[in-house]
């Protein structure tokens, strides 16, 4: 294939990529060029056209379900002022909520119970739901057959990771054993503020 | 909010003294903060550095009992579970406060080993679940820390099957051979054909008949006059837009109305 083609190609999925509404797979990429070039080509150029976007205020990301353009989170605070949005921060219930269906699917809420050592709150698994971050997968075969929850791929796309296997690897609870007070105080003072959303 | 131990003359004290004034309002928004009794009791273990897998149980138990009856005396509503955990925290206490049992063949069948193994085991994975939802609300999340790019795009109108010039000459062709052969027996009277009115009535023969095929939209026994203007009629309600002339996969050609 000629460098004039590949920096055609390349211009293509610039175009389809910016001009998408949501996660492009690669197959449809595929589909783009009639399966004219191989999957390889087009991660290759994707590689390459995301590395030219790394000096600006937008980044291409690879997803779990392709690829997606999004704005650079550290300018965040910028586009908050610009469209007057103050984002929303999910309660410590939530996240680990959400921390416990990630790194232990597919689990029962009896199971989300027992590790918290609360009742769970059904508004929090709904508002996961909600998000579309999690989805029933199946039931336990126990009395009330009880549902499996598991995280969906759109969890995984706005994580901007490919797989499970790319969440931060659970903690060694030896080595954060080390904490010093100072942390700890920090952390208690930090989560005031996180209460303040659902 | 938290009360860093402070030595006094060689005395740590990890809690604030009884006669000491707090505002309830902030021990309350204090006490408010656990997520649970393994959070509370998390707190307390971390608090006092000390090591998780050797959990000083009586001293710990105090001190969480006398959490939870501030928390009673503040009126916070008080889950269940945290009563539960006073209820294991206790029995845990009781337990080791017991003679181990003298070693039998008894104590095989039931051997529990540590008693706040159980615990112990409970306190690290929550903890462990708890860091990692730390870690995992670091991670950007679209709107909060993002937003997904969308370039807009002009909606664009369907595509329509184009219809050749040919195509509608041919037609008018067929059209006219018709008429000429149903040349009729009697052409009486001289009709006055205006365009916009067959307009209208192909508009309205569109509107309650919907679809039409192009040729039934010509009554031939009217006559050429009929045919010609009739054509035009349609040509023009074509070019205002408000009527679509298309082709079938038959080559067919319909009339349609240009809804909207």
């Amino acid at each position: 294939m000629s460098v004039a083609t590949l920096s055609h190609i390349k211009k293509v999925i610039e175009a389809c990529l910016l001009t998408a509404t949501d996660v492009i797979a690669v197959d449809q990429l595929l589909d783009v060029f009639d399966n004219q070039i191989s999957e390889d080509t087009v991660k290759l150029i994707v590689e390459e056209l995301a590395s030219e976007y790394i000096d600006s205020g937008i980044e291409l990301i690879t997803v779990a379900s392709g690829y997606r353009f999004r704005s650079r989170p550290e300018f965040q605070s910028y586009l908050n002022k610009l469209y007057n949005t103050k984002p929303a921060r999910y309660s410590r219930a939530v996240m680990e909520t959400l921390a416990i269906i990630a790194y232990r699917q597919p689990v029962t809420r009896g199971e989300i119970e027992n590790l918290r050592g609360v009742a769970i709150n059904s508004n929090i698994v709904q508002l996961l739901f909600d998000r579309n971050w999690i989805e029933v997968v199946g039931h336990k075969q126990l009395p009330g057959k009880p549902e499996l929850l598991a995280t969906t791929t759109q969890f995984l796309d706005d994580m901007g990771i490919q797989s499970l296997e790319e969440l931060p690897p659970l903690p060694n609870i030896n080595e954060a054993f080390i904490n010093s007070e100072q942390d700890l105080i920090e952390e208690y003072d930090s989560q005031k503020e996180n209460e303040e959303n659902v | 909010m938290t009360f860093t131990p402070i030595t006094v003359n060689q005395q740590e004290f990890t809690e604030l003294p009884h006669d000491l004034y707090i505002p309830p309002e902030a021990l309350q928004v204090f006490l408010e903060m656990f997520e649970g009794p393994l959070d509370l009791l998390l707190y307390l273990i971390r608090k006092q550095n000390i090591d998780i897998k050797e959990i000083p149980i009586t001293k710990i138990t105090d001190q969480y009992i006398s959490y939870i009856n501030a928390m009673q005396v503040l009126n916070i509503e008080l889950a269940g579970e945290y009563l539960l955990m006073a209820a294991v925290l206790l029995e845990i206490k009781s337990r080791i406060l017991l003679p181990a049992p003298a070693q039998s063949e008894l104590a095989s069948e039931e051997d529990e080993g540590d008693p706040r193994q159980e615990l112990i085991r409970r306190l690290i994975e929550y903890e462990q679940i708890k860091l990692a939802a730390e870690n995992l609300n670091k991670i950007p999340q679209p709107d909060r820390d993002y937003r997904w790019l969308e370039i807009l795009v002009e909606e664009t109108t369907p595509e329509l099957p184009n219809v050749t010039p040919e195509q509608l000459k041919k037609a008018w062709q067929t059209l006219l051979i018709r008429s000429l052969t149903s040349r009729s027996q009697h052409h009486m009277k001289k009709q006055e054909l205006s365009v916009r009115e067959h307009m209208t009535q192909i508009l309205r023969h569109l509107q309650e008949n919907g679809k039409s095929n192009f040729f039934a939209l010509f009554k031939i026994e009217q006559g050429t006059a009929h045919v010609v203007v009739n054509f035009i009629a349609i040509l023009e309600l074509g070019k205002e837009g408000a009527v679509l002339i298309m082709q079938d996969e038959k080559m067919d050609i319909f009339v349609e109305l240009a809804v909207e």
